[in-house]
């Protein structure tokens, strides 16, 4: 048995370096002084610098981030509501449907989703003049459609462990539906909703070929961004850019680690 | 007494539970609505393109008649679109490359992550939790700059290179990127968490008795393995592969920014097709083909998730 869990953990430790090799290189190369990427020129934070002075970065980042804050929250009021209703509603017409529409966007390849929904958008606009021109709005929509998928996935699950009977009782006590719903049903749900929304966010954030298809003129996220500029190859203000965003990502999902291990312990 | 308990207590239920199924099922309509317009009507609409004459269909793309006017001899007929993908031989190239790139990886994830989830749900489990959240944290650093990040350490004149270099184990500059070699490692590396987390699930439920009482009747490590431990985590396994296969064979960033011009991937092709030869019919017929590729695939994830909640519930 001994044997077998030494090459274990060499497996173990070997796939571990594989994720992590690039994410700790990009954060020590964001450092790095000499423009040519490979090379180590000395400790710098020019490209930080040079990163807080880009007003391109900055107003797409903005962009990125309103997208993501709308998307985010529509997308887990309804992916709560269609994960409620499957784990709620038992047998209904067309349920099959829908467990197949919030199915499929988890592994639907983003560029057919992206070409499919652009040809919506230009037939809506063609029957209803809506939308007009494509931008925000259009790229949140689209968000919104494959984000909730992954809300109800989330959601569904931790209603499957959950039990009705504060919901029953509450009913039996005389509660509206709708109060009922917002008194004792979301705040059970609740950390799978914020779980959901930061999915969501964070999906969002970081789509790039959905974008790139149903964006229109004027609006650049910061993924279709700083795709363009790596489609040529490493550019070091990127890493500044994603070590900012490492940090940020990392301390935010081990906060909410610690914070739901405490809250089991307690 | 507990049975007319329990039996008025059901018939209660139904009544009250009709407001609340009622209320649902009015609440419903909005994401129900919102998935028919946004998600299903779009495949309705791209499978018109890709088979529309294009006179019927174009009027839609007003604005793009300007290089709509040389697809017009080509498009005469409306199934020309397909018949234009099947006599061209390099698409059907470039589809069964992607889906062997995308099998390949799919492999590569299995062979690497199958170890590593039972190394996880082997641990007593406090460290279980930190291991895991080292695999999902990755998933949560964008994806983009992920695979961005790879360029750097494949380059010519990369990390990896200058370590090899340094090393002696090379003195010229291995061709690690703008090549299929690049692409599968962006593949596995990207899809190594989707793999990882549905095999740990099915090997952490996994009854440690049964391998002991194998084991103790005599079978060796590998049966045990093969007849115990691998059998029972078998809807790990196919739920793993799934959420790798399928994205792969579509994937577009990984291919565009670390494979070479010789690397064929639909997802690539799609694009190019769209943005570059601005041939949006073929570009819809595309991705009609590449859908109707992942039909069965997509069903299958579809069984497995829908058991795999029942199963929770």
């Amino acid at each position: 048995m001994k044997r077998r869990s030494t090459s274990l953990l060499t497996v173990a430790a070997f796939g571990y370096a594989f994720l992590y090799l690039p994410i700790v290189s990009v954060v020590i190369y964001s450092f790095n002084d000499s423009r040519l990427v490979t090379l180590w020129g000395g400790f710098s934070l020019r490209w930080y610098r040079s990163l807080l002075e880009d007003e391109q970065i900055l107003s797409s980042a903005l962009l990125s981030l309103q997208i993501a804050l709308i998307s985010a929250t529509v997308a887990t009021a309804l992916g709560t509501l269609a994960g409620l209703a499957l784990n709620r509603l038992g047998r209904f017409r067309g349920r099959t449907l829908l467990t197949g529409m919030i199915t499929a966007p988890l592994v639907m390849p983003e560029i057919i989703t992206g070409i499919s929904l652009l040809f919506l958008f230009i037939s809506l606009a063609e029957w209803l003049g809506w939308p007009a021109a494509r931008g925000a709005t259009t790229i949140a929509i689209a968000h919104i459609t494959f984000s909730m998928a992954y809300v109800a996935v989330v959601v569904r699950s931790r209603l499957a462990g959950m039990d009705e009977s504060l919901e029953e009782a509450a009913m039996d006590l005389g509660g509206r539906p709708l109060r009922v719903f917002f008194d004792i049903t979301v705040p059970s749900i609740a950390p799978a909703m914020v779980s959901g929304w930061l999915l969501a966010f964070t999906l969002s954030l970081d789509d790039v070929v959905i974008a790139s298809f149903v964006s229109g003129p004027g609006a650049t996220t910061l993924p279709m961004l700083i795709f363009s500029k790596v489609r040529l190859g490493v550019t070091p203000d990127i890493n500044a850019l994603a070590t900012v965003i490492i940090l940020i990502v990392s301390v935010g999902v081990i906060a909410a680690a610690l914070l739901t291990r405490n809250r089991a312990e307690q | 007494m507990s049975w007319t308990f329990g039996k008025r207590g059901e018939a209660r239920g139904e009544t009250r539970g009709d407001g609340r199924r009622q209320w649902l099922r009015a609440a419903l309509a909005v994401p129900y609505g919102w998935l028919l317009l946004f998600f299903l009507a779009p495949f309705a609409i791209i499978l018109k393109i890709s088979v529309a004459d294009p006179l019927v269909a174009l009027p839609p793309f007003t604005p793009l008649l300007d290089w709509a006017a040389q697809g017009w001899e080509r498009i005469h007929v409306t199934l020309d679109n397909y018949l234009f993908l099947f006599q061209d031989r390099y698409y059907a190239v470039i589809y069964l490359s992607s889906i062997k790139l995308a099998a390949v990886s799919t492999l590569l994830c299995l062979l690497l992550g199958y170890p590593m989830a039972y190394f996880i749900a082997r641990r007593p489990p406090r460290w279980r939790n930190l291991l895991l959240l080292g695999i999902i944290l990755p998933f949560w650093i964008s994806f983009l700059l992920r695979v961005y990040a790879w360029i750097g350490l494949l380059n010519t004149h990369g990390v990896i290179n200058n370590f090899l270099q340094w090393l002696g184990l090379t003195d010229q500059p291995l061709p690690l990127i703008y090549n299929d070699f690049a692409v599968y490692v962006g593949l596995v590396y990207s899809y190594l968490p989707f793999m990882i987390l549905p095999l740990y699930a099915s090997l952490e439920k996994q009854d440690l008795d049964l391998q002991d009482a194998a084991a103790d009747l005599g079978a060796r490590r590998w049966q045990v393995f093969l007849d115990v431990t691998l059998p029972l985590s078998l809807p790990g396994v196919i739920a793993g592969s799934l959420l790798v296969f399928i994205p792969a064979t579509g994937e577009f960033i990984i291919p565009a920014l670390l494979g070479g011009s010789d690397t064929l991937m639909i997802g690539r092709a799609l694009w190019d097709e769209f943005f570059i030869n601005r041939d949006w019919p073929v570009a819809s017929a595309v991705s009609v083909i590449l859908v109707l590729i992942l039909v069965v695939p997509l069903m299958w994830f579809q069984k497995i998730q829908a058991r795999r909640e029942e199963g929770v519930l």
